[in-house]
Formats: structure tokens, C-alpha cells, sequence
């Protein structure tokens, strides 16, 4: 099990890169948060979702 | 017993009320709280006693500035607010920041006051073809022209945030575009201890209650409603624009002064 954004999901080992883009994210409006960490851009594609993790995403739309 | 008056230490005599002492002068903040001139006065108050119309000395102008905002005007004047973009967010948490007696701001923007800005930009006619940052500067210290201000007039890209950044105990993300925001995002939060107060959200004329502050990343507090994006149909307009401006300064004093909670 794997918290995402406060939602529980039936995960595991999941490639990070992989869930964002079948997720409909587009990675460069994102900031990703693992257990309390943020978590660089270029560490997604080396970033594995394990049980247990806790997932924040913070998605930026335009207009200032 | 002893009062201040605007700054100056008087004897009066116990009991009195505002009106015994003060003549001359129409309006009387106390704490931060306008009082009525029969208001009755207690040992050590601290008065601030202003005449209409009339422009004070400089000694005193700064205290009856700042004398609405009562007793945290103190913690506020040595803080360091940086706020990147000038726009419709920007240029009102500027003069919001400045409003409440914020010491010092770093003012980062690479481009000039266009027409279309005045639509919700805190800008004048007159400073169209100014650079955002000097505009802002000029408007800032005519609110209070005891505020520090640095400007940096640049495009924040990757390679300059953090020299901008640097002196600032609050970084405000102002910017239009999304990617602009989550690179600043990104690199105060992986490569600084800085807290930062970003927006997503705040296009169109949507019920103002969506706008919210959350603090979904740790040292992220985030304005908006996470989807109203400009677009050709979905314009930014004063209303919530100025909301979202206005959730983003107060988070920015409610963490400059110590509170956490969302």
C-alpha cells in the first residue's frame, strides 16, 4: 500500500516516472515530496514506490 | 501614572481619559485598535495621536504608519521577504508586505508594466514602459518609505534563484508560468531551508471560497485552488487574483511571525 496525496492505493514497487505519466502528470509543473523529502527531478526515473511510502504531488497550473 | 505619546513619555494623572490630555488631534490608536478620544487611559499605553490632514514629522511618521498593526510591527521590521514576480500576485503581496511594515523585501522581475497589466496589477498608467521591479519600488515607498528594497531585475532561471534568494527568510513564488513556479519550488526546497509560499490557481471569476492555502510539501505553503488556469477563455481577473495575493501575504506574515498552522 502506497499513500498518495493522502489516498490509499494497492501499490507496490512501482517506478515513480512510470505512475506520473500514466497518471496524466506532466513532470516539469511538478513538485514530488517522498516520505517528507523532496525528491529531485532527475531521481524520478530512479525512484521506486515501495509499501509503505507516503507520495505527495503538487501539480502548478499558470496565472499570477 | 506614565503614558507614551506618540513615542514621548507623559505624566498624567490616573483616570484620565484621551480627551484630557490630548487636544488637537482626531484620531487615537491604541494596540493596534483605534480608541475614542473618552476612552480611559492606563498606566504605560502607548498612544499614537494623529491630526488629520496634516503630514507628521519624520520621527513619528513611521510609528503611525505601522501603529494599526500593533505590536508585531517590531518582529516584522527585521524580517526578509523575497518575492519573485511582479505581476497580478507579486506587485499586491509587495505592497501588502509593505502595508505591514516588513523591513526588507528583494524585488525579482525582468520585465516592464505593459497595458494589459492594469487590469489587476497593483501598477498606474504612469509607469507603463517601467521596469516591474523600479515601479514597484517607487509604489512601495510611497506606502512606507522607511522599507528596504533591493531589486533584482532579472529572469529567475535556475542558475541565479538562490544569489536571489539568499538574505530572504520567506520566499514568495509570484511567477505566470508553471514551470516556472515548480523549478523555484524545486530548488528552495532541495537545496535550501528557506520556507516558501507558492500559487496554483486563481483564473476566472470562481466562487472566492475555492481559493485556499495548504501546506501539502514540508516548508510549502500553497495558495489557490489547484485548477483555475489562465487560458484564452479563463482570463486572470482583479477579484481573485487579488485573494489569492492577499492568502499568500498572510501566510507569509502568519510564518514570518511564528504560526505554522495552516
Amino acid at each position: 500500500m502506497i499513500k498518495i496525496n493522502g489516498e490509499k492505493k494497492e501499490l507496490a514497487n512501482i517506478n515513480l516516472l512510470d505512475y506520473l505519466l500514466k497518471n496524466g502528470f506532466k513532470t516539469e509543473v511538478l513538485a514530488v515530496e517522498l516520505n517528507g523529502r523532496i525528491v529531485k527531478k532527475a531521481d524520478y526515473a530512479v525512484t521506486t514506490l515501495c509499501d509503505g511510502d507516503i507520495v505527495e504531488i503538487v501539480s502548478f497550473v499558470g496565472g499570477g | 501614572m506614565k503614558i507614551f505619546v506618540n513615542g514621548k513619555a507623559v505624566e498624567v494623572e490616573t483616570n484620565s481619559k484621551v480627551c484630557d490630555i490630548l487636544s488637537g488631534y482626531d484620531v487615537f490608536v491604541r494596540n493596534g485598535y483605534g480608541i475614542d478620544k473618552n476612552s480611559l487611559l492606563a498606566e504605560g499605553d502607548k498612544i499614537i495621536a494623529v491630526k488629520k490632514g496634516e503630514i507628521p514629522d519624520e520621527g513619528n511618521l513611521k510609528d503611525m504608519i505601522l501603529s494599526r498593526n500593533g505590536e508585531v510591527s517590531k518582529r516584522l521590521e527585521s524580517a526578509c521577504v523575497c518575492i519573485c514576480g511582479l505581476g497580478g500576485l507579486g506587485s499586491n503581496i509587495a505592497q501588502m508586505l509593505a502595508r505591514l511594515g516588513v523591513g526588507s523585501l528583494i524585488l525579482a522581475d525582468f520585465d516592464v508594466v505593459d497595458p494589459t497589466n492594469l487590469n489587476r496589477q497593483n501598477y498606474y498608467m504612469d509607469d507603463i514602459g517601467s521596469l516591474k521591479t523600479d515601479a514597484t519600488a517607487r509604489i512601495l515607498k510611497k506606502i512606507n518609505p522607511y522599507i528596504n528594497i533591493v531589486k533584482k531585475n532579472v529572469f529567475v532561471c535556475e542558475e541565479n534563484i538562490l544569489n536571489i534568494v539568499q538574505d530572504a527568510d520567506v520566499v514568495v513564488e509570484a511567477f505566470d508560468n508553471p514551470k516556472s513556479k515548480a523549478l523555484l519550488v524545486n530548488i528552495l526546497l532541495e537545496q535550501t531551508e528557506k520556507y516558501v509560499v507558492a500559487s496554483s490557481g486563481m483564473a476566472g471569476y470562481g466562487s472566492s471560497n475555492m481559493i485556499r492555502t495548504s501546506n501539502p510539501l514540508k516548508r510549502l505553503y500553497l495558495c489557490g485552488d489547484s485548477t483555475s488556469e489562465a487560458a484564452e477563455s479563463v482570463s486572470l481577473m482583479a477579484p481573485l487574483v487579488s485573494v489569492c495575493a492577499g492568502h499568500q501575504a498572510n501566510a507569509v506574515l502568519r510564518i514570518l511571525l511564528g504560526q505554522f498552522e495552516i
